[in-house]
Formats: C-alpha cells, sequence, structure tokens
C-alpha cells in the first residue's frame, strides 16, 4: 500500500507538517506513539511522533525539521508523492490522567509531539498550563493549536522576537517558585530542554514525564540503537518509551549518544548538498 | 563407482582466498561446478535405510535427489528437495548439516561425509539460474480458508509454502521493511547472498501467497483482530530482543548489539554509505566481538570486511564450547580473526563518550551446567584491559512479545517464549499455532523451518475438521 503524501504545509524556514495515507495506522495510533519511517530505498529508519491522525480519511500527520540527510529527503518530496516505508505505531501511548493539573512544557519541533499529547489531556478533563518555545518567532510552530487546548499558555523565544525573552524553563522555574502547583510536568523537546526540565521540577517534586528521542533503527526491540538508562536499567525507547520518569533518567548518557554518529551525518549531509548543486545545475 | 580411495574423499569445494575475502562481502564459499555435483553425488551409497534424513529437520528426501543428481538429471533433483523445502539454495548454505544429515551419514566410518550441504545448495543455485520455466507453480485447487502468516523468517515461510500448497490462501506479514527476517537482517552477504533469499521468497509469492512489510503485529493490527479475518494463525516471530551483558559502561558509544550491528550492515547495507545507504555504522580500529555463536563470528567477520584493523572474538569458555559451526570457526580464523578465550568483560571504558577499553578477567571452567557445557568461574584478581574501538555483543536473544500486545489469552512459558501444545503446536488460543525461535528460543534456521512445516501440518488437519 503506497504511503501517499496527501497535503504539504511549511510551518517554518525548515520545519514541515505532511498528512500521509496510511490507514492501518491512523485506525491504530494514541497519543504519544511514534512511526519509524524510510524515505527511499537507500534511506535509514528514522522515529517521528504521530501529530495528528485521521481514521475515517486514513491518513496521519507527521511535522519534522530538515536537520539532516534523512528530514531533507523527506522535504523534498511533494504532494502526490510516495514515502518508501512507514511503520506504526510503535512506542507505547502516554499514560491517560484525568482532573490534574498538568503543565506541558515544549520546544522547536517538539512542539508537534507535544501537541497530541495536550490535546488527549485536555479531552480528558485535565487543566493544561502550555509553555511552548523557540529560537524565535518564525520557528514557534503549533502556536494556535496549543493554545486551543490549554487553559494558559506561556510562549518564550530564544531572541525575545516573539513572548517572552528566554527559555521555557525559565518560565516553568517562576511558577514553581510562586507556589504553582502542578500534579505532572510534560516535557517534549531537545533533550537539554528535558534535562533542565527536570532539574527545575526536582526540587519541588513534581511528577516529570519526558519524551525520548533516541537514536533508533528498528523501532521494536531488536536492535537496542535506542537503549537509554532509567532509575540505573537500560531501557529501550521503542519498547519501554517513548515516555519516561524524567527524574530517573540519564540524559548525559542520552545525549551522548545522540551525538555517535555526528561525523558521518556530517560527510552525508556535505555528500548530500553537493549532489542537489549537482542536479540543479544539470536541469538549469 | 568403487569403494576405492577416491571415493572416501569429497570433492572439494572452491573458496574465495583469504585475501580476495577480506576486502569484500563476496560470498566464500563458491559452490560446485554440475561435473562436481555429480561427481560428489556418485560418491553416495544410496542406503537402503537412510540415516541422513532422519538427520534432517524437514525430512527431505536426500538419497533420491542425490541419486538425481548423479545422473545429471538436476530438475527432478529439484522437484523431489521442493517437496519438503523450497529454499534449498537458502539451506544449502547455513544449515549445520554436520549436526544433522551429514552428522548421520554412513560414509564417516570409513571416510567423509557425502557434502549434503553442498548438493543441496548446488540444486538451488541451479534452479536460480533457471528461474523462468523452472518456477511455474502448479494450478493448486483453492480451499477458500484465510491463514495468517507472522514473520517472513524460516519458520514462516515454510509454513507458508506448505500451507499455499494445500491450497489455503496466505497471507504473511512482515514488520521489517523488507521479508526474509534473519536471512536478511542477520546473515551476512558472505554466508547468504541476500539476492538468493530475495529470489527464493520470490517463488513464494508465485506459489500465491501475500506479502504484508511493514505492518508490526500486536501494535498496527493485533493478534484478535487477525482472529476474526483469518481461519487459522501461524506465529513465528523469531527470538528477537538482544541480550546485554550489565555491565558498566555497556551504553557508551561505540558499543553494538549483534543485531543492530548486523541490520545496519546487512539490511541497511550500510558498507554503501554514504554513497547508496544513508545508514551509517562505525567500524574501525580494533574491534572486540563478545560471544562463541554463529553470529559472533558473522559479526567479527563482518567487521573485518567493514575496515577493522584487527578483530578478536572475546568468549568466556574454551573453543570446544563455543556454539559456532566448526567451518565458520575455521574461516574466522583462517581470515586473521584473534580468538581470546576463557575471558570476560567486566566493564567498558570510555573517552569523551566512546568505548576505549574493555576490563576482563580470566576464567576456569568448573562443572558442566544444565547446558551440559562446563560452566565458566572467574578467576580472582586476575583483571586485565583489552584495547577496543567498536565493541559487538553477540551473547544471545530473548523473546520479543510485541506479538502478543492487546491479546490476554496467549499463554507464555517462564521464559517469556509462547507455550505451545508439543504434539501440535497450537498455543493456548484455537485455531493460533506457533513455531520456531518465539517457541524454542535462539536455534537454527532449518530447526525452524521444521517447526514452520510441522505447524502446517496441524493447521491442514485444524481447518479439514471444520
Amino acid at each position: 500500500m503506497p504511503f501517499r503524501i496527501l497535503k504539504k504545509k511549511i510551518l517554518a524556514p525548515s520545519i514541515k507538517k505532511i498528512v500521509v495515507k496510511a490507514p492501518l495506522i491512523a485506525r491504530k495510533a494514541k497519543a504519544g506513539q511514534f512511526v519509524i519511517l524510510r524515505v527511499d530505498e537507500h534511506g535509514e529508519r528514522i522515529p517521528l511522533t504521530l501529530v495528528d491522525w485521521n481514521e475515517k480519511e486514513g491518513t496521519i500527520t507527521l511535522i519534522f525539521q530538515e536537520v539532516g540527510v534523512s528530514t531533507l529527503k523527506l522535504g523534498l518530496l511533494e504532494e502526490g508523492d510516495e514515502i518508501h516505508d512507514i511503520l506504526g505505531p510503535v512506542g507505547n501511548p502516554g499514560e491517560y490522567v484525568r482532573d490534574q493539573t498538568i503543565c506541558v512544557v515544549a520546544g522547536g519541533v517538539g512542539i508537534g509531539a507535544a501537541y497530541p499529547r495536550t490535546k488527549q489531556l485536555k479531552e480528558l478533563g485535565n487543566y493544561i498550563v502550555s509553555i511552548i518555545g523557540a529560537r524565535s518567532a518564525e520557528l514557534l510552530i503549533l502556536e494556535e493549536e496549543m493554545k486551543k487546548y490549554s487553559d494558559e499558555i506561556y510562549i518564550t523565544t530564544d531572541d525575545g522576537s516573539k513572548g517572552r525573552k528566554g527559555f521555557v524553563t525559565e518560565v516553568l522555574k517562576e511558577l514553581l517558585e510562586k507556589g504553582r502547583k502542578f500534579d505532572q510536568v510534560l516535557s517534549i523537546g531537545p533533550p537539554i530542554m528535558m534535562k533542565v526540565t527536570c532539574d527545575v521540577t526536582k526540587p519541588f517534586g513534581v511528577k516529570t514525564i519526558v519524551s525520548l528521542n533516541s537514536m533508533m533503527v528498528c523501532g521494536m526491540g531488536m536492535c537496542g540503537a535506542c537503549r537509554v538508562t532509567v532509575g540505573g536499567e537500560t531501557k529501550f525507547t521503542c519498547v519501554h518509551g517513548p515516555e519516561f520518569d524524567g527524574h530517573l533518567v540519564d540524559f548525559n548518557e542520552l545525549m551522548m549518544r545522540l551525538r555517535m554518529y555526528k561525523e558521518e551525518e556530517q560527510i552525508a549531509l556535505e555528500k548530500f548538498k553537493k549532489n542537489i548543486l549537482v542536479k540543479s545545475h544539470a536541469s538549469g | 563407482m568403487p569403494l576405492d580411495k577416491e571415493r572416501l574423499k569429497r570433492v572439494p569445494m572452491r573458496e574465495l582466498s583469504v585475501e580476495e575475502r577480506i576486502k569484500t562481502f563476496n560470498e566464500v564459499p563458491l559452490g560446485y561446478t554440475e561435473e562436481e555435483a555429480i561427481k560428489e553425488a556418485s560418491r553416495c551409497l544410496q542406503c537402503v535405510k537412510p540415516f541422513c534424513v532422519g538427520g534432517c529437520p524437514v525430512g527431505i528426501n536426500i538419497p533420491a535427489f542425490i541419486k538425481a543428481i548423479s545422473k545429471g538429471e538436476f530438475e527432478e533433483a529439484l522437484k523431489i528437495i521442493r517437496k519438503a523445502n523450497i529454499i534449498p539454495a537458502i539451506t544449502g548454505r547455513v544449515c549445520p548439516q554436520e549436526d544433522q544429515c551429514e552428522g548421520r551419514c554412513v560414509m564417516h566410518k570409513i571416510g567423509d561425509p557425502i557434502n549434503i550441504g553442498a548438493l543441496e545448495r548446488f540444486i538451488g543455485d541451479w534452479a536460480l539460474k533457471h528461474k523462468s520455466e523452472l518456477f511455474k507453480v502448479p494450478e493448486i485447487p483453492k480451499k477458500n480458508k484465510q491463514v495468517a502468516v507472522i514473520g517472513s523468517g524460516p519458520a514462516g515461510i515454510a509454513a507458508a509454502a506448505d500451507l499455499a500448497k494445500m491450497g489455503y490462501d496466505v497471507t504473511m506479514f512482515e514488520a521489517l521493511h523488507e521479508p526474509g527476517g534473519v536471512l536478511m537482517y542477520g546473515i551476512p552477504e558472505f554466508r547468504l547472498p541476500k539476492r538468493i533469499v530475495r529470489s527464493e521468497l520470490e517463488y513464494l509469492r508465485k506459489l500465491g501467497v501475500e506479502i504484508k512489510t511493514n505492518v508490526l503485529i500486536g501494535r498496527t493490527i493485533t493478534l484478535d483482530e487477525l482472529l476474526k479475518e483469518f481461519d487459522a494463525i501461524f506465529i513465528g516471530t523469531g527470538a528477537g530482543l538482544p541480550r546485554f551483558l550489565g555491565v558498566p559502561g555497556e551504553n557508551l558509544n561505540g558499543i553494538y548489539s549483534a543485531n543492530e550491528f548486523l541490520i545496519r550492515i546487512n539490511l541497511m547495507r550500510a558498507f554503501e554509505f554514504p554513497e547508496k545507504s544513508d545508514t551509517p555504522i562505525k567500524v574501525f580500529g580494533t574491534v572486540a566481538v563478545i560471544g562463541g555463536g554463529n553470529v559472533a563470528m558473522d559479526a567479527a567477520r563482518s567487521a573485518l570486511r567493514m575496515g577493522a584493523e584487527e578483530v578478536k572474538i572475546i568468549y568466556r569458555r574454551t573453543e570446544k564450547e563455543m556454539p559456532a559451526r566448526a567451518e565458520e570457526i575455521r574461516r574466522a580464523k583462517e581470515e586473521g580473526i584473534q580468538f581470546k578465550l576463557l575471558t570476560q568483560p567486566i566493564e567498558f571504558i570510555g573517552e569523551n563518550g566512546y568505548v576505549k577499553k574493555i576490563k576482563c578477567i580470566k576464567m576456569k571452567l568448573g562443572e558442566p551446567d544444565e547446558s551440559g557445557r562446563r560452566r565458566p568461574i572467574p578467576i580472582p584478581g586476575s583483571e586485565f584491559e583489552e584495547k577496543a574501538d567498536i565493541v559487538v555483543l553477540a551473547v544471545g536473544q530473548r523473546p520479543n512479545t510485541t506479538v502478543t500486545f492487546g491479546t490476554n489469552n496467549l499463554k507464555l512459558t517462564k521464559w517469556g517464549t509462547i507455550w505451545v501444545n508439543p504434539e501440535t503446536l497450537e498455543t493456548s488460543i484455537k485455531g493460533v499455532f506457533a513455531g520456531g525461535d518465539i517457541v524454542t528460543g535462539a536455534a537454527t534456521v532449518i530447526s525452524a523451518m521444521g517447526a514452520g512445516r510441522k505447524a502446517a501440518k496441524s493447521i491442514n488437519a485444524f481447518l479439514s475438521k471444520q
């Protein structure tokens, strides 16, 4: 069954949203789960969080930032094009909680991953305080969608071009220091942001859930590429996660493992860019 | 042929020279020519009571196909093999024949056993070369009953082939993007070329089996949902959860499970990075492979071909206890892989997040354990360090139970494998059967195929009663 791209939208420079035909995945998707995607026959297997899905239409929505060869290739596909392989939904759905006050802390493209959980938790009757942030105003995505499912929302940008200048975690810290009570903090974004969120909440004893973005290959527990230390034990993000108790996660190890192929990624990126230039010369 | 000296010796199989092998992923044993195959087949004594057949988990009529080869009737030989085994080009390469058919060959008493594996492979390869006419499939009367096969590895392939030949509509589900299971992601190119796996799977499709990739049963579709659409189900999902040692430093960069290492190379073709594959892998300097099974040999020999300067196998017992095939150990040694025996890693030491050294302890052998092999015991105070830029852990697998997600009635054993009735291979759910590594724990390609065939028989009996 072809995984055809039905809609494509540029949300911000280098951040794209696609709606893809994938009826089997749309039928089963739950907030917090993800897919493993392979762009073309040479492609690597990469995890992407399910942002939205429509069972009736048989579609899933994905948001990605173009950072490496795989996401750049994905970004080059247009409406009507097909993605070679999509496996899913994989990973465990996020925990259902009701009637709690929950603070959602999300940054960058991670807002895309936080959105379905925010929506679900709001619909389950929780009171949602969202703190979302990006490097700059133009990189801030899903602001309207997040507003729709939040009872309160705070916005930050690193450069101050929108909302408050600074980091999401600074807002969280201030709220906690002012005595604001949360039953739970859900943090989804770059590893360093999730790490700092956990550092901020720990002294206040607030339960903090993080959704990890480990490097992955199989997505089904076969390979162990996504292993991470949680509470002193090795866990696989794909089958035991992706959500974990953030206070137990060894973030330094996670960040170290995410850097494993930095050199190779750079080589691949340069080769890819060169090829694109050659192609555009040839066609131009 | 008289029982002369020449008949006692095997026709040797040509192999790629060591110099050529270690630079490429090309297959090492080159296979018999027609003349060589006929000569080897003519050595067979054609026993009235052939012991070899009893050693074959799928029950191939070995003397009959060998006789056909000796007469140059290769198509006839193919027909005989295909009755029991649709993938001779694969099993001829990867079966541990020395423990099975060849191990029981009477020629053992006076000389070399018949090279049954090589002859089977010869016929498999011959069939692939003459594809078009030989791959025609006879018209099979349809039974109009649906069977789902979960997993497209050896167990699933054997079950699906038999069921399709019986006239069932078979749909096979594979979670990865390419079918073949361990034949595709696990066994390296130099032992089992992937074009051969693809061709053999083509025959399965010709038999009418529909193969659906990117479907993870337990996640994409649950077993309970499948039961509503299919009259019977076979689970052959294999042993897919890698074991780790549980020692400090195990998550350092540069440390792979054998599954990850081999998936990156075999399935994702990391050896073509960055030209024709986007999947990277790190192989450089000193590579240490922990373990003594076939997977360890595969990983070590792959590392060499990926450009490692030196490769060493670290194993806690002696060579005698190694579960790997003697042939694979021999080839690994020929290629220059070092063996550090009676050695157990106790810690991985890194620098800037990347592994650099392994802290090991020397072992000695004690009394036999439950596996019958002598138990390794650490020698206190014998700790030492081994250099390692890359480490591959090939220390076994546990069952992956994803297939059970969303169903409550599937009984598991205390080891996490699926419980089955040993006679029928039926699970605790009526109409659901299982076989291969998901039932037995990690074993061989051919034993999984044997289980697949057995389950197909039971499924036929079950559906015939309905």
